[in-house]
């Protein structure tokens, strides 16, 4: 597709789309689903399934137009800027994210838990010894066990740093322009991100039946299920993205020097990695 | 800025310039990808949602005109409380901005449109989803959250379903507020035209740039906090409550820590307006140019550390409340530097006074005393003693309705023309200004006095001794109203039907790309893009 | 109306007058802080309205060029700076003092309810005392246009803290079901109740009087009827109304052993349900809507007594609504008589009618 980009236009400028109307369409329609979900209504779920079914559509159409036109040359080097920018802030803003949980995290750690133990705290809360991974003051909170960094947490890590790798000589097979062996390198990248996820579900296993670790553990479980949870979920999209630059790869969408869904996509798998090795220092080890 | 010039390129492209045609009906709004049709679509959006949180307010103001309660019950009061807080800051002066961002930052900088049109217009469609799950939570069984546009912990872990649309509802704004930033942001730094530098950029696409990046960094903060709500609403977590080990507080932190730069958000595009107009109308040019976007950043920068102002009475250690005490008062110098520049552009113009000028000095003037009120308000002990009152109330109603609204109102003057071809009617315009500014200080001046005579806000009944300013405020709150129908029906709709044709450059001593294409702008502009000297 | 002594002035414009130390320091930083701003505001504007009415064009006034100045720019940097800081210097002082709660006279803690306030004498003379404090307006005068207002129309109660005057009282702040914040703008305290935290502030009154503040904290529907009210005594006075108290509270301390009649238990439980329970449940016991549940009908109310004294000492919470858990407001007896009330009253018939404080009080272990 280089040979087109001569013909590229300065900046292009999709005409009109349906995408967009009928993505907030979706969304109104999971919101409201949601809403009626956790009150317990029965269409809830249903209204809700059908709304991310219909936004995945959308995206699959919207991604579709998006892939079409930049094989069909239209974008110039400044759209690859262009992208270049949005990723690096949306990355940024999923950063502040976690910066709310990990916030959460250590303010409920280091000051509102040894707070409820003081003195002062006394007058309400005779018994409390406050110590993080407690049940809680108020004795509400059936005893638990806390989730210490062996063994599977630490293979995760092992299985994510290895991943960073498999990509990173996946995108360098791609500059090289050796399509099959990035192909083979991307989907290992995929596969160890897979395996991460069974592992971190069995995890949760352990975690519900052997130490009764639940969500409802108070705030120790709060925020270790929200956090490993969100950092899950995350990986999740990952390797989707992942997966369809796998299928874009086998395709042959991407040339050496312009392959910015690739990166995109490497960028953020990254970014889930950072996010993970925090998690396991402040979660699992401190 | 020097001036500027459009070179016409010669059409040596390849492609087909009219690939797309300019779409019509129905299609054009909802399948829009043009930065023009989405600033419009926000722009009438926002208006209407001015209207209903607008017209919450009267109610509240109805509610309070007497001790005593006339009309509502007060689980409903507290609802359109918090409603019209929700409604006034996430759907009216939010996407007002954005739709302003839609219109002139590409006609400012020279672009041929966003840089993102599809996802451009994906922002825009999810505010009027984010908006119908607001207005319908009035009808579900306990109505719409009434826990306060902040929506503390635990009382929202109390609140109905309503609770749940909202938190939904929000949600999705911010997805739309994060989305449209990382267009502006983007745009700005992409699509430049040739010869453009940041530092020759019109300071309205500084303030926006500065205001993109606060939206990322807290737009996914306040998004953690109310998830955090839900699954401690839902889900049995324990975030917001003590007998699990959280912490009440813990919420007022982590939505602050978004709170305050949000009022940021809403007030530094209002000083990029501001800031475009006066120099058109003193003749001269901005005074300070660099020291505005430094002081602009500052603001910005600052705006991070001093979220716990807003938390002096829940008893913070000493170091604490005099760490944000301090920060906050700081904010007063660069806020004052953007001040004393505007004073200093006027200084030896010469000046003339259509609408848009009467609104911005308006708001300068109006808006300090806001500013004021809030540094009077960072001094800790005096805001432990009117924390929660109505001097709080006084005090945001001026940096917002007179600050970042009045703004609008000038920005819409200005470019009005621009975007309709017509200019509105002078003697219309001056009717609406000094309304707006009388009616707007009848019904927020006393709230000063019956906040530091301790009237408690959020209060469905109050006692009878506050009975006269209380009746003075609900007047005024009328009359802002009306003036505000009339800015509708005699204002805006008249000047899009038609009236005197607009020039180009219907403001003598305006500068700017903007004002080199064809008022009403055309619908593709600048798609080769002028070289800017 | 008239103004309300140690409440609010009609047509106030400014502070209640200041009864502390404190108070008076806040009342002058206020002052101060409004003179520097009006002068700061004068000098920035007088030079603006200078300037729009000399230097324009309908003047035929022709615009200068400059257009910026580094030392300018500095200098009013640099000068706001300095005013900042000379303003936060005097109000430093003010905040080390009211954080220091050290060596107090009495202890009283204050529990946010709602939509009530509990107050706990803890030490120092007096300890021992505590009572609920609920608003004392009638509420035909709330809901009916035509009944009169009284002069202290939302800021009376039925139970007044009582605190010796020129002595250090330490004010320690909780709650029981969501934020409430206590305040009492004379004596320039105001804290946050926050629920299962304890947080505190002092104040130590130096005029005899009675003081009035409300609940300033977003707590529900009835945040505007939750005042509060201090009577502040002389040492003589105090030490009566000590004596009175707790020879008043002896009375009424029931024996949770005694046996009630069926009519005796309604009796009080009606009084109880009033002061505590109509807020949300109605009178009617009819509820609200989706917000608070009915009494009357209702299958706990009417089925075995075990599960309903579960519910009101301990509490529920059934998705977004809640419960509040009443072990630690009502006695024995209150909750025995309330529960009755509720078993007899409106349509209800319950087959076990009658609960006895004896059952409560072995429920509570
Ligand atoms: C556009 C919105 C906006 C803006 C710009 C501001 C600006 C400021 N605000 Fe305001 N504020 C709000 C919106 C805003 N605020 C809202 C919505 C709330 C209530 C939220 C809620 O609880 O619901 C609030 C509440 C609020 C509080 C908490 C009150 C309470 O609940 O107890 C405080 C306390 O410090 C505060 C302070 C300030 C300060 C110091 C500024 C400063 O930025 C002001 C700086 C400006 C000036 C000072 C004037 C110009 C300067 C000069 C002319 C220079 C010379 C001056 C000196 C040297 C003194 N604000
Ligand atoms: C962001 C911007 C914004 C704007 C523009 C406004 C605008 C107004 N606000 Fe707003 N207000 C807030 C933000 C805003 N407010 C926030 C954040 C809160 C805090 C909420 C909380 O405590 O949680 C608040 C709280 C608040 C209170 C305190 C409520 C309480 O504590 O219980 C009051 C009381 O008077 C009030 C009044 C008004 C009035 C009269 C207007 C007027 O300016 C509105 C004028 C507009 C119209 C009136 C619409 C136009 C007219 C029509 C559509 C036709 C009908 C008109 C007539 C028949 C006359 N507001
Ligand atoms: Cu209790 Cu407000
Ligand atoms: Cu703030």
């Amino acid at each position: 597709m280089s040979s087109q980009q001569g013909s590229a236009p300065y900046y292009f400028v999709p005409g009109p789309s349906r995408w967009p109307v009928l993505g907030g369409l979706a969304l109104l329609a999971t919101m409201a689903g949601a809403a009626a979900w956790v009150n317990s209504v029965l269409w809830g779920p249903e209204l809700c399934v059908i709304g991310i079914l219909s936004f995945l559509t959308v995206l699959y159409k919207w991604f579709g137009d998006s892939i079409r036109e930049s094989e069909g040359g239209l974008y110039s080097a400044r759209i690859d800027t262009s992208y270049r920018w949005s990723m690096s802030w949306f990355i940024f803003s999923e950063v502040m994210f976690f910066g709310a949980f990990f916030g959460a995290l250590f303010y409920a750690r280091s000051i509102s838990m040894p707070w409820l133990g003081d003195l002062d705290n006394k007058v309400l809360w005779p018994d409390f010894a406050a110590h993080w991974g407690n049940a809680g003051p108020a004795g509400t909170i059936e005893p638990f066990s806390t989730m210490g960094p062996f063994p599977i947490p630490t293979i995760n890590t092992f299985l994510l740093l290895t991943s960073g790798v498999t990509l990173t000589i996946s995108h360098h097979a791609l500059r090289a322009g050796h399509r099959m062996k990035t192909a083979a390198w991307l989907f290992a990248t995929i596969l160890l991100g897979a395996t991460f996820m069974g592992f971190q579900a069995a995890e949760y296993m352990e975690a519900y039946t052997d130490f009764n670790l639940k969500l409802t553990s108070g705030i120790y479980g709060s925020t270790f299920f929200l956090l490993t949870g969100f950092h899950g979920f995350h990986v999740t999209i990952g390797a989707i993205m992942l997966s369809v630059v796998l299928y874009r790869v086998l395709k042959g969408h991407f040339t050496p020097d312009h392959h910015f869904a690739f990166e995109g996509a490497a960028w953020y798998w990254h970014f889930v990695d950072v996010v993970w090795l925090g998690l396991y220092v402040v979660v699992y080890w401190l | 800025m020097s001036s500027t010039t459009a070179v016409d390129h010669a059409h040596d492209h390849s492609h087909d310039d009219h690939a797309h045609e300019h779409p019509h009906g129905w299609r054009r709004w909802l399948f829009a990808t043009n930065h023009k049709d989405i600033g419009t679509l926000y722009l009438w959006f926002s208006f209407t949602m001015l209207m209903s949180g607008g017209v919450l307010a009267l109610l509240i103001r109805t509610e309070l005109f007497q001790p005593g309660l006339q009309f509502f019950k007060p689980e409903f009061f507290n609802q359109l409380t918090t409603m019209h807080g929700l409604i006034m800051v996430f759907g009216a002066i939010m996407p007002a901005f954005v739709g302003f961002a839609n219109w002139m930052i590409p006609l400012q900088i020279g672009a041929s449109d966003m840089a993102f049109a599809r996802m451009n217009n994906f922002s825009f469609w999810l505010m009027p989803p984010a908006a119908l799950l607001l207005l319908t939570s009035f009808l579900v069984p306990g109505g719409a959250t009434a826990a306060g546009w902040t929506l503390y912990a635990p009382l929202s872990t109390q609140m109905g379903p309503g609770m749940d649309m909202a938190i939904f509802a929000i949600h999705i704004m911010g997805a739309s507020s994060i989305m449209g930033s990382i267009n502006i942001i983007t745009t700005i730094l992409n699509m430049r035209a040739p010869g453009m530098t940041l530092m020759k950029m019109p300071m309205f696409c500084w303030t926006w740039l500065i205001t993109a990046y606060l939206l990322i960094a807290v737009m996914p903060v306040l998004a953690g906090a109310i998830t955090m709500t839900l699954t401690d609403r839902h889900f049995g977590t324990s975030f917001f409550n003590a007998a699990g080990g959280g912490d009440p507080v813990m919420y007022q932190h982590i939505f602050w820590f978004f709170g305050h730069p949000e009022v940021y958000i809403m007030i530094l595009p209002a000083f990029g307006i501001v800031s475009q107009i006066i120099p058109a109308f003193a003749r001269k040019q901005l005074f300070g140019y660099a020291s505005m976007v430094y002081a602009t950043a500052s603001i910005a920068i600052l705006s991070f550390i001093v979220w716990a102002h807003h938390m002096f009475t829940t008893g913070m250690p000493v170091t604490a409340q005099l760490f944000f005490m301090y920060a906050t008062m700081l904010i007063a110098v660069p806020t004052g530097v953007k001040i004393f520049n505007w004073i200093a552009t006027m200084w030896r113009g010469s000046m003339t006074f259509e609408t848009p000028m009467l609104f911005a000095i308006g708001f300068i003037f109006v808006f300090t005393m806001g500013g004021f009120t809030g540094l009077i308000l960072a001094v800790t002990p005096i805001d432990i003693q009117m924390q929660d009152t109505y001097y709080v109330v006084a005090h945001f109603h001026y940096v917002l309705v007179a600050g970042s609204l009045f703004a609008l109102f000038a920005g819409y003057y200005y470019w009005g023309p621009k975007w309709t071809g017509f200019m509105y009617n002078e003697t219309r315009g001056k009717i609406h200004f000094w309304n707006s500014l009388i009616w707007f200080n009848v019904t927020f001046f006393p709230m000063h006095f019956l906040g530091l005579a301790g009237m408690p806000r959020r209060y469905a009944d109050y006692p009878a001794q506050f009975t006269d300013f209380n009746m003075l405020a609900s007047i005024g709150a009328f009359g802002f109203g009306l003036t505000q129908v009339y800015f509708l029906f005699f204002v805006i709709i008249p000047s899009i039907k038609g009236g005197k044709k607009a020039a180009d450059k219907p403001w003598d001593g305006a500068e700017g790309l903007e004002w080199t294409v064809p008022s009403p702008a055309p619908f593709h502009t600048f798609e080769t893009p002028p070289v800017f000297k | 109306v008239v103004d309300s002594p140690g409440g609010p002035k009609v047509l106030g414009m400014n502070f209640q007058p200041p009864v502390t130390e404190i108070a008076q320091q806040i009342y002058d930083l206020h002052n101060l802080m409004l003179i520097i701003c009006l002068v700061i505001f004068l000098a920035v504007f007088g030079v603006m309205f200078y300037s729009i009415l000399k230097h324009r064009k309908s003047l035929g006034h022709k615009s200068a060029s400059f257009h910026e100045s580094t030392g300018v720019e500095i200098a009013w940097t640099v000068i706001p700076f300095l005013i900042v800081i000379g303003m936060a210097l005097p109000a430093t002082k003010t905040v080390v003092a009211m954080k220091d709660t050290s060596n107090a006279d009495i202890t009283i803690k204050v529990t946010g309810m709602q939509w009530k306030w509990g107050y706990d004498y803890l030490n120092g003379d007096g300890a021992g005392i505590s009572f609920l404090s609920n608003l004392a307006t009638p509420h035909e005068q709330i809901v009916d246009s035509t009944k009169v207002k009284d002069d202290n129309y939302l800021i009376e109660v039925d139970n007044p803290m009582v605190v010796p005057v020129n002595k250090k009282i330490r004010i320690i702040t909780t709650a029981n079901d969501v934020i409430h914040s206590w305040t009492i703008q004379a004596f320039g305290v105001k804290q946050d109740a926050i629920p299962g935290f304890v947080r505190d502030t002092w104040f130590k009154a130096e005029k005899v009087g009675v003081y009035r503040g409300q609940c300033v904290e977003l707590c529900g529907k009835d945040h505007a009827f939750m005042p509060i009210v201090v009577n502040v005594l002389s040492d003589a006075d105090y030490k009566t109304w000590v004596d009175g108290k707790k020879k008043e509270m002896a009375a009424q301390a029931d024996d949770p052993n005694k046996t009630w009649t069926i009519d005796e238990l309604k009796q009080r439980g009606e009084k109880v349900y009033t002061a505590n329970c109509a807020a949300c449940h109605q009178a009617t016991g009819k509820g609200v809507p989706g917000a608070f549940p009915p009494l009357d009908g209702d299958p706990v109310v009417n089925g075995p007594r075990a599960a309903q004294i579960n519910v009101v000492l301990n509490g529920k919470i059934d998705g977004a609504l809640q419960m509040p858990a009443w072990k630690a407001v009502l006695s024995d007896t209150e909750i025995a008589a309330v529960i009755t009330y509720t078993r007899n009253n409106w349509s209800n018939k319950a087959q076990e009618n009658i609960v006895q404080p004896a059952e409560v009080l072995a429920a509570r272990k």
